[in-house]
Formats: C-alpha cells, structure tokens, sequence
C-alpha cells in the first residue's frame, strides 16, 4: 500500500547526484568503501542497497528481485517504476540479499563480444565491508593491488568471480552493500584470496 | 534556471547517462551507445561532453572548462555560462581548484588529482573511421579486438615517411583491449592519460558514444618496438612565461613571418608568471 | 610588437547576441512580422520546421522561424531542442490515414478511383511567373475553393490494388516501434527506425538520395500510386479509461509508391511498396521519402546492395540536418592546437626528409 511506504530521498535530484558518484567512484576503483547519504529504506533492503536503487532504476531497467526481498517490490516499483522480472537472463540489475541468489548468477546476461554493455549489474547485500575475508584485487583503477574485506560473500567467490573475470570485456560488474556502505567489483578487476 | 531541472537535463536523461557512465567505466575504452539527447548547442560544439558532465555535476563541484587549453575561447566561455546559468554551480579557471574539468582537445598540464574528473568533448569516438567508415563493421572489428587495420596503416607510414604521420587524435590501447580515440588532443598529451590519477570521460553527442578511462589505467599510444611514440611540440620556451615542457600555441605575429610560441594552457601559464617565471618575449615586452 | 592573449570571449560573445538581434529586427520603418503571420502565410516553411524539427506545432514553429531569421534548419534546431525537454505524457496509438479528411488526393496509377482525384492547393501546373501583385497587398479572389469533398469514400490506393493481391501486404510491426530520440541507432535498423529517420531527415538530402534511385543508383521502377494529404485525428487510449479518446488534429502528407518486383524463390512478381509519411503538407519530401524507404529494403528484398541510398548505414547516418550543420560548422570552432600539431608533424618530416 502506497500510504505505508517510506520516502526515497529527501532531495531527489541532489539524492541521486551525490550516490551516484559515489557508485562512480566505487566502479572506478574496485574494492574502495563508500558510505551514502541518509535514506529511508524500506525492510529488508539495506541503506545503500536503497540509494542504488532509487539512483540508477527506472521503467528502462528490468530489475530480477530476491524473492527474499518481496516486502520491497513495492517501495522500488512506486519511486522507480522499475519493471520486476521472474527472469534473470532479461534483467539490467539484480538484486540479492544473500549470496545463496547467486545461484541466478549464470543465468544473468553477460553481455557479448559487440555489446559486452548489456550484462547486468548484480546489487549484492553481505554482512561487512570492514570484517570478514580480504581479497586482493588488481586491474585498472588500482595503482596498485588492493585488499578488499568482505564478510557474507560464497566461499567459492573467488572462483565465481574468476569465472567472470576470464568473460572480459563480457562480463556481470558487482555492487556489495553492507548498510550504508558500499563497493564496487567492475568485470575488468581480477580477485584473488589474500 | 526556471522552467529547467538542475543542470538541464531532466532526471531520467541523467540516469540513463549514468547507467552508460558505469559500464563504460567497467569496460574501459570500450564505446557505449547512449540515448544522446539533442541539446541547445549544436552538434560539434561539445553535447557529449556537456550530456556527461551535467550527469555527474553536484552543487558542490567546481567547474572548470577549455577549449584549445584555455578558458577563454569562446566556445569554453559559452560552456561554462550554460553550466553556471542551468546549475549555479562554482566556476574556476584554475586547474587545481576544479573537481570537475570539461575540455576540448587539451589536458591540462599540470597532472590531475584522484579527486578530479576530466570530461573529454568527442567528435569522432571512433578511432578506426579513417580506415573503415561502416560502424556496423568497426563495432565488429572492437568485438574481436581485431586491429590489423590500424597497425597496416601505421607500418605504411613508416614505409612512406619514416615515422607515423599522426599528430592528434592518436590512437591509443586502453588496458590492453580497446582501441581508443584519445578525441583530438594533441599527441602531445597522449603520456598524460597513462596512469592518471583522475578518472576520465568521454562524450561523443552527435555519435551517441560514452567512453571512459579509471584511474591509474594502462593507457599505451600505438607505436613499433623500432619506431616509438614520439610527442611532438615546438622546439621552443613559451615566450611569456619560459616554460619548455608545455604545449605552445604558435601566434603570427606579423607577415614577415615573425611568430611567438606560448603555452596552449592558459591557467598553466598565468600561474607560472604569477611566481615570477618570465619567457624571452615577456623581458623584450619589459624592456621596451 | 605585443602579444595580447585572447581575453574577452564574453564580451565578444554577448555583442554578438545583440547585433543579431538587430539584424533579426532588420529596418524598423517595417513592421516587425508576427508569429500568427509566418504561421499563416508562410505555412510551407512552418510545415518543414515541424517535420525536421519533430514537433507538431504550428505557433512554436513558426516562432523559431522568426528567432531564426527563416533559416530553417536553425528553426528545426530551435524545435528539437524544446522537443528533448518535454514530457511524455502518452504514447497515442497509430494514426489512421484511410480516415484522412482530404484536402489532396492524387494517384498516378488509375485514372480514376473511388473518391476521385483531389488536386487541392498544389503548385503543380502554376506557371512559375513571379507574380507582382504580390509585391502589394492583393485581395484574395473569393469563391475560387472548392467545396469540401465526400470523405466517405476515399480508399487507399494501395489498398484497392491490395485486393487482387498484386501488391505485397503492409509488413505488421510486431512490437512497439522504436524511437531514435530515446534509443541510440544500432544495426540492422528495422523498417520503423528507418521510416522515423527518414521523416525526421533533411528534405535536401531525401530528395537527393531519392533522385539518386531514379537515376539508376539502384534499380527502381516507382509509380505514385497515391499521394493525399490532409487531417487525421490523434487518439490515445488512458490505460484507467479503457477507450480511446481524440486529442488532436495533425494535418499529414502521406505516399505510397508501388515498385514492380521480379520475385524471388518463394514470392511471385508483385509489387512492393515504399512509404512516406510527413508532418504538414510536404509532399516533395513524401515522395522523396517513399523512393529512399523502397530502396533501402533491397537486402530485405533479396535484390542486390550497391547504391547509396540502399545503404541503410550510410542514409540513416547522413540524413540528420542537426547532425549534420553541426558536424560541418563545428569546423569553424578552433582547432589550432591540432593545426599546431600538425604543423610541427610537417615541419620535422620535410627535415627529417631533407636530411
């Protein structure tokens, strides 16, 4: 019901300029932890989770929604307008709660070698950005190799991600919020356990 | 402005740009097709560049914009009043106060910050377009990362000059997998764009093209182990403030061929005078 | 000597904008033009700034003639960059011509039909003898318009010829049209991508790209199988109404031009058809639009690519006048820090060369 969502962003148009470049950043150099502004997600979505959706979703971006995350279908197609598919090979983004929805992972667009563009963009939530597992991570944005610490993702993600890395230019690109955090793993960065 | 949302563009355009900003950046120097809107400059005087920046400004940016490397020409003047007009926000002529630099067919010398973004105008996002005009076979040729035309044309220079003849808009290798137009800067400033701290973006309105180079990105200038990348500039000092590893631009001065060589970068060279570095033409100017 | 760096782009720029404004004016001893006048009187240049310019209004149109000083490419310009800031409200369903009210109706193909040929207000046979009582006011000679027709019984041509199956049936769209306003070109471009550009296109180059085909740049036998112009109603269906519901009027000029064409494996001899559809009365570039929509169907068609305007890259590419004007006058922006490169490229060359 309409009456019981809660708002997006206060400011709309500052809102989604300023956690955009955030999310900019965050793809331009992998593995860097970004905090967004204040916003009022609703339940289960975490605060960053929220501001990407409402900064990068609209009636243009078919969106695969966790089935855990049906309490906010309704709050992400009022404020976007974002068309939710069963289907994962026909969305832009996905969004999942747990890495257990990472088992749509293969099934996602990847893109092809012409328009390796239309892969999709995995909107992932874990547990910690500051705890957990550190990778390491090379590739362009990264002066040097940079660890990233991660508590929530798979344990074979390394593998996962190898995978994906092998696909360039092709290839899935990863936002992991964690609260009111983020980061962002673009296709074009290789991911090793440290 | 009244009537028009911050920055012109309405926010779906915005979001839509951004989507492209993203993948472009995920998939460096790959060129990614965008709804590109028609804007109230025309075509050629920097929709691209402009559709790019007024999807990342904030208002709390800091613009600087240049055409040739100055703030001063015309089209650069015109740019920055649209920004200031449509999104009130700061302008700057000073390179190290910008957070955001548009620019058409310069870098600036001094070497950009992580913190900054520079915005590249594009004409012609398509580095092949010489050799091939049909984009339905270049997009091919970048699917397969099939260069064999650049490198034929390059070796068939050397054959018939001795060097490459290529003086601005090279040709780059972005990470190791595209080829990129670098948009019409000089070959000069090609090594700037090699690991740069700042990110970079590409806009080509007319072409409907965004591009993008992260930060610290392997950037290489096409070349032959026996004939490498070369920059050119005049064998000169800028004559007002000295400097001898800037770009010069050449002004006639009068029609018995007299000519004075200055830094093509504006802010670059007044900041250089200003702490008291002097060219030869400034002490002539003192002395007369 | 002293050099003075270039300061005062501002100025420059802002006493530019002031001498055009007044050259805009021209002689105030004249009365300045007014919109409803270009409107009304000069209804052909408001037709093409509608078309090319994209949008369908006639004051706003006829006001970027008048900013423009009658430049027209600068007013479809002036159109298309309001256009871009508009919401959309509505996607209207298609417009049905067959229900056209008829000013002109003219086939080439039959010397008579249902409903007759409708010369309507056309050029065609004046002589094109500058008439000086234009030079004064002229009052309009009265009675002279004929009543309007029965437009009941105004069938498509091509829906007659349609009948005996000599002419191949409309393609049906399977999906939402596309729009090159929203979405970038990409290849291969379907007919309704290509039909939208070319209505949008520069009269000129359609016309040219037209002729081209008539000329033997690829092979054609095209035959104005009917040519009508007039109003046709606007209906969108609100999808919390159920019905449709008229919203406007737009006054079109539509062509069907009927090709022979020679089969294929699985198709007999038939004729196919090539379309054109404008804002306004535009009935030059109609036609020109129908020829180039005709060939650029060749590959579809199975008959050879060789011309350019059967190269649908290379028409879709090139028939944008904003595009176009832009690309080209940019080159007056300067440039001289690529001459400059280039200049010193050529210095070390003819060095190195004399050497």
């Amino acid at each position: 019901m309409i009456g019981a969502l809660t708002p997006g962003f206060a400011e709309p148009v500052g809102g989604a300029q300023s956690c955009f470049r955030q999310v900019l950043d965050a793809m331009a150099r992998p593995g860097r932890v970004y905090t967004v502004g204040a916003v009022a997600a609703p339940a289960p979505l975490s605060d960053a989770a929220a501001a990407v959706v409402l900064t990068l979703m609209d009636h243009e971006t078919p969106l695969w929604l966790d089935p855990e995350a049906e309490a906010a279908r309704g709050w992400i197609a009022f404020h976007t307008g974002a068309p939710i598919t069963g289907d994962p090979a026909k969305s832009m983004f996905a969004l999942a709660l747990t890495h257990y929805a990472m088992t749509i992972w293969h099934r996602l667009p990847f893109g092809t070698d012409e328009a390796p563009q239309t892969s999709a963009t995995v909107i992932l939530h874990v547990a910690s950005l500051t705890t957990g597992r550190a990778f390491v991570l090379e590739g362009p944005g990264l002066r040097s190799p940079a660890t990233l610490t991660v508590d929530g993702l798979p344990g074979d993600f390394a593998a996962v991600w190898q995978r994906n890395h092998a696909l360039y230019p092709c290839g899935i690109d990863l936002i992991l919020c964690a609260g009111n955090q983020l980061a962002a793993l673009p296709r074009s960065v290789a991911v090793r356990e440290g | 402005m009244k009537g028009y949302n911050f920055a012109y563009l309405d926010e779906q355009t915005k979001r839509m740009i951004r989507r492209a900003l993203l993948k472009a950046v995920a998939i460096p120097g790959h060129q990614v097709p965008f709804g590109s809107r028609e804007m109230p400059l025309p075509y050629g005087w920097g929709t691209g560049g402009i559709q790019v920046t007024a999807s990342i400004l904030g208002a709390d940016d800091v613009l600087k914009v240049i055409d040739q490397g100055a703030d001063d020409t015309t089209n650069a003047v015109s740019i920055r009043r649209f920004f200031a007009r449509t999104a009130g926000v700061r302008t700057t002529t000073a390179t190290a106060e910008a957070t955001v630099i548009q620019t058409r067919h310069r870098i600036p010398e001094k070497t950009l910050r992580e913190d900054q973004i520079i915005v590249y105008q594009v004409p012609q996002p398509e580095p092949l377009w010489r050799l091939e005009p049909s984009r339905v076979e270049t997009t091919r040729m970048h699917g397969l990362a099939d260069y064999g035309l650049m490198h034929v044309k390059l070796y068939e220079d050397i054959a018939r000059y001795g060097q490459i003849s290529i003086a601005y808009d090279y040709p780059v290798m972005v990470n190791e997998r595209y080829l990129m137009s670098p948009s019409p800067i000089p070959a000069f400033d090609n090594p700037k764009m090699d690991m740069m701290p700042a990110l970079q973006l590409f806009g080509a309105g007319r072409e409907k093209r965004i591009y993008a180079i992260p930060p610290w990105t392997r950037v290489r200038s096409l070349d032959f182990d026996d004939h490498p990348f070369r920059a050119i500039n005049a064998a000169h000092p800028c004559g007002l403030c000295g400097a001898t590893d800037a770009f010069l631009d050449e002004v006639v001065t009068d029609d018995r061929g007299g000519r004075l060589f200055v830094c093509s970068d504006t802010d670059h060279c007044a900041e250089r005078r200003a702490a008291g570095h002097v060219g030869a033409d400034g002490l002539r100017e003192a002395a007369e | 000597m002293a050099y003075v760096a270039v300061k005062g782009g501002e100025q420059a720029i802002d006493a530019a904008h002031a001498w055009l404004a007044e050259e805009r004016r021209g002689d105030t001893s004249s009365p300045a033009l007014s919109v409803a006048q270009i409107q009304d009187q000069l209804g052909r240049s408001v037709d093409r700034v509608m078309a090319e310019g994209s949008l369908y209004d006639r004051q706003l149109a006829a006001l970027a003639i008048k900013q423009a000083q009658g430049d027209l490419i600068e007013a479809a310009f002036l159109l298309r960059a309001y256009r871009t800031t508009l919401p959309r409200f509505a996607h209207s369903k298609p417009v049905d011509t067959a229900s056209m009210t008829i000013e002109r109706r003219i086939s080439a193909i039959f010397k008579d039909l249902p409903g007759g040929q409708v010369l309507g207000p056309t050029y065609d046979y004046t002589h094109r003898l500058l008439d000086f009582g234009l030079l004064e006011d002229e009052a309009l000679a009265t009675g002279a318009v004929a009543a309007e027709t029965d437009t009941a019984a105004m069938p498509r041509v091509p829906d007659i010829l349609g009948q005996e199956g000599l002419l191949e049936p409309d393609t049906v769209c399977d999906h939402e049209p596309g729009d090159l306003t929203r979405d970038p070109l990409s290849f291969p471009a379907g007919r309704d991508v290509r039909l939208q550009a070319l209505a949008r296109g520069d009269e000129g180059f359609v016309l040219g790209m037209g002729y081209s085909t008539q000329r033997g740049y690829g092979s054609s036998h095209p035959f104005a199988g009917e040519i009508r112009m007039g109003e046709v109603s606007v209906e969108i269906e609100p999808a919390e109404l159920g019905f449709a519901i008229d919203i406007c009027d737009l006054v079109l000029t539509e062509c069907q031009m009927v090709t022979r064409f020679k089969g294929s494996k699985t198709v007999p001899p038939q004729f196919t058809r090539g379309y054109g559809l404008v804002f306004g009365f535009g009935e030059r570039k109609a036609m020109a639009m129908a020829l180039v929509d005709r060939a650029m169907r060749a590959a579809e068609l199975g008959e050879d690519v060789t011309a350019p305007a059967q190269d649908v890259e290379f028409v879709l590419y090139h028939s944008d006048n904003i595009e176009a004007t832009g690309f080209v006058e940019h080159l007056k922006l300067p440039h001289y820090v690529d001459f400059q490169s280039e200049l010193q490229n050529v210095r070390r060359m003819r060095a190195e060369v004399a050497e």
